[in-house]
């Protein structure tokens, strides 16, 4: 077993480190085969891993190398596939080999294919790290790994501005969280003295609840910048400059779901702490609806799917924050699948499209795209959960777990949000797809996508389709692990009420969005509709004015300030020093030089002046030790 | 009549090493440098011998001796070096010699 997991964790670096030999020269196919293929390999260890603990029922925990060991401090290079790691390497290595196997195909024409795959490969091999660790410090490590292989991969095509600002946006934004992160590990390291999950957490009872509501905050503060929760959100959208399988597996698989990997993680932690538990849980409901009323609008297909991403993950804190860990874990498996679908549907019409985004620029795709169109519909009957897809069993359990905790208003803004998701999702599939042809005027000439990429998402659609007929297997295995509550409504009246209530709603919203967005009157919008200039409109376009709020009020004093620094103190004073010592070494060279005139006789001359020094050097020090005592005398009589 | 002591010789010593002193910084002539480079020599050479015959040591003399050797020798080598810079420019002039000018 041990062989097996360090298979699953290193065949991923081996795959990056291969293809960034190749990371200078023009694109070979070999470098994406080789990682898909090493990928694949890591997908099926992680599988036989995973069919070991449901059939035992028991942990595989290895420690490869101690890696720091001072004093009390004693931290190793461990790793542990339990229950939670090891569906996180489930969705990590499955997500990623089918998005490795996609990009072969979606970066065909790229100059970087060769550092695509190199970085793609290192991404996914820092979520294994993150998510195998069996204590803190490894778990930061891989934390930083992947915001490191986020900025490669989302400013991956460097040349463009937006990128490289994206990239940047990402990354500092996650380090501004990661602090938060590294308080809450230096909290625990200081109150319970050790970073292994089990001791920390089996020390967590005895101490003061203070003191555990901060570790609880500073931990979540980490979690919220990269599960991308506000105020921190900002990033994720901007993160779909990146190519398209990057935002797949970004959205699916590798980094955001990592916030809520740590909360499910510290569920020991955030048991003893219900009330930040209740604070996540409503932050998470309000990124909710937030996220989804921003996707309404939209006009960028990847930024709507980002939207919607977002909008999840609220869902799963809400849940993990109500205590409901294997409900949230189980959301976002669930949502992996037909999220990373949906995204590399997306990336399909772009390519056809040459890169357009704007789905009014699109409609009646479905004639030449028929697979794709399928996929992505079926992506959004999952994603907007209605029976029997994926969605519906993860979504709607969060919904009832919020009812029956009592928690009316979470409740009632989740439903409402599921009516908004339905409606977001299929605004887009039925101006992508459905509708009026707007593309041949405009010069598109749509094609479909290689058939091998479709066939390597398929996997994803069925997964889609299924996984909510896994629930009740996933519940009992996970729960060996996670607190098993179950979620029953105990009036079965209340419960056929409720979940037939809530798939007419959804419904109702989906058949709203296919009336209104299959008309003949859909034009590409020019900014003179009425709703285009309602306030409403304009405040949700502009994302609620929040980046805009960022970059006057927080950048740009910022980029003030560094500038009278810059100004005043770099240049007056640290420069102004070290250029002063430059200037003396300078001069006196400059000055000196004329000693070495060449002439023999002048230095002769010097040679003898330097003779005459040294000697009365050496007899004045010869002297003074001589000396030293009735010196000494003097000086002190002088009052030194 | 007074005797003649260490001290007698050594103050001849000092004042022919002054004198070379003053030859190797004043002299021109590169023939008159090698001569007062000898002057600088002879006169520790005469310390050498004057203090090994007051301690009654004979290292002195003996370093004395390695100094006329050395001395001998490097007037050889400089001796060559000089006709053939003679027979090449035709003067021998310090002033003149300046191809180490950097």
């Amino acid at each position: 077993m041990e062989l097996l997991l360090y298979t699953a964790l290193f065949a991923p670096l081996v795959g990056s480190l291969f293809a960034a030999l190749f990371g200078a020269s023009p694109k070979t196919l070999l470098t994406g085969v080789v990682t898909s293929l090493l990928l694949g390999v890591s997908l099926v260890a992680s599988t036989i891993l995973l069919v070991f603990v449901i059939s035992s029922g028991q942990f595989v925990h290895v420690e490869m190398m101690t890696w720091i060991t001072a004093g009390d401090l004693y931290i190793p290079f461990g790793f542990i596939v339990d229950q939670i790691s090891v569906t996180m390497m489930m969705v990590v290595t499955l997500v990623s080999t089918v998005v490795h196997v996609y990009a072969i195909g979606y970066m065909d024409h790229d100059k970087g294919f060769n550092r695509f795959f190199s970085w793609l490969s290192a991404f996914v091999f820092s979520m294994m790290v993150l998510v195998m660790s069996d204590n803190f410090a490894g778990l930061f490590i891989g934390w930083e790994g992947v915001g490191l292989c986020s900025w490669g991969l989302i400013g991956f095509w460097y040349k463009k501005e937006s990128a490289t600002w994206a990239a940047n946006e990402a990354f500092i934004m996650n380090r501004i969280a990661d602090l938060g992160m590294l308080i809450g590990i230096f909290l625990i390291y200081w109150n319970t003295g050790t970073l292994q999950y089990h001791e920390a957490f089996a020390a967590m009872p005895a101490l003061e609840t203070a003191t555990l509501v901060w570790i609880g905050i500073f931990l979540f503060v980490g979690a919220m910048g990269k599960s991308a929760q506000f105020p921190l959100h900002t990033w994720l959208a901007d993160a779909m400059e990146g190519p398209t399988p990057v935002s797949a597996l970004i959205h699916a698989a590798t980094m955001v779901t990592a916030g809520v990997y740590l909360v499910v993680r510290s569920h020991e932690l955030y048991a003893l702490i219900p009330n930040v538990g209740l604070f996540i849980a409503s932050l998470g409901t309000f990124v909710a609806i937030f996220a989804a009323t921003m996707a309404l609008v939209n006009r960028d297909i990847k930024r709507v799917i980002a939207y919607s991403t977002l909008s999840q993950l609220g869902y799963m804190f809400a849940a993990a924050g109500l205590g409901a860990y294997w409900v949230a874990l189980f959301h976002l498996m669930a949502h992996a699948f037909f999220k990373a679908l949906l995204f590399l549907g997306a990336g399909n019409v772009m390519h056809a499209m040459s890169d357009e985004l704007d789905p009014f620029k699109m409609g009646a795709l479905g004639k030449t795209m028929k697979g794709t169109m399928i996929l992505m519909t079926l992506a959004s009957v999952a994603l907007a959960g209605i029976f029997p897809l994926a969605g519906f069993f993860s979504k709607d359990l969060i919904l009832e777990v919020a009812f029956i905790d009592g928690h009316y208003i979470i409740y009632t803004v989740l439903l409402l949000t599921a009516g908004l998701t339905a409606f977001y999702s299929f605004r887009i599939i039925a101006l992508i797809f459905h509708g009026e042809d707007r593309h041949t005027s405009l010069g598109f000439h749509p094609h479909e996508a290689y058939k091998f990429m479709l066939i390597a998402v398929t996997p994803l659609a069925i997964l889609a389709v299924i996984a909510g007929a896994l629930q009740g297997s996933y519940y009992e295995y996970v729960t060996l692990l996670l607190p098993s509550t179950e979620y029953h409504i105990h009036s079965s009246l209340v419960y056929w009420t409720m979940t037939i209530g809530t798939q007419l709603f959804v419904i109702a919203s989906i058949i709203f969005a296919y009336k209104k967005y299959m008309s003949k009157s859909v034009k590409v919008p020019d900014g003179t509709s009425a709703m285009e200039k309602s306030f409403f409109y304009k405040l949700l376009i502009n994302q609620y004015y929040i980046p805009y709020f960022y970059e006057e009020y927080l950048v740009k004093p910022y980029r003030e300030l560094s500038t009278v620094f810059w100004k005043q103190v770099d240049q007056k004073i640290v420069d102004a020093t070290v250029d002063s010592i430059a200037n003396v070494i300078y001069h006196t060279g400059e000055n000196t030089r004329n000693m070495q005139s060449g002439n023999l006789s002048t230095m002769l001359k010097w040679m003898v002046a330097g003779l005459v020094a040294l000697l009365s050097l050496a007899v004045v020090f010869g002297l003074a030790t001589r000396h030293s005592d009735e010196i000494m005398l003097i000086l002190s009589g002088l009052g030194v | 009549m007074m005797e003649i002591g260490l001290n007698h010789y050594l103050i001849l010593s000092t004042i022919l090493f002054s004198i070379g002193l003053i030859g190797v910084m004043r002299r021109k002539n590169l023939l008159m440098l090698f001569f007062a480079t000898e002057i600088l020599l002879n006169s520790v050479n005469i310390s050498f011998a004057a203090i090994s015959h007051y301690y009654g040591d004979l290292t002195g003399q003996m370093f004395a001796f390695f100094v006329i050797a050395i001395a001998a020798s490097e007037v050889a080598v400089g001796l060559g070096l000089l006709i053939v810079w003679h027979k090449r420019h035709n003067e021998i002039d310090l002033d003149l010699m300046s191809t180490m000018k950097g």
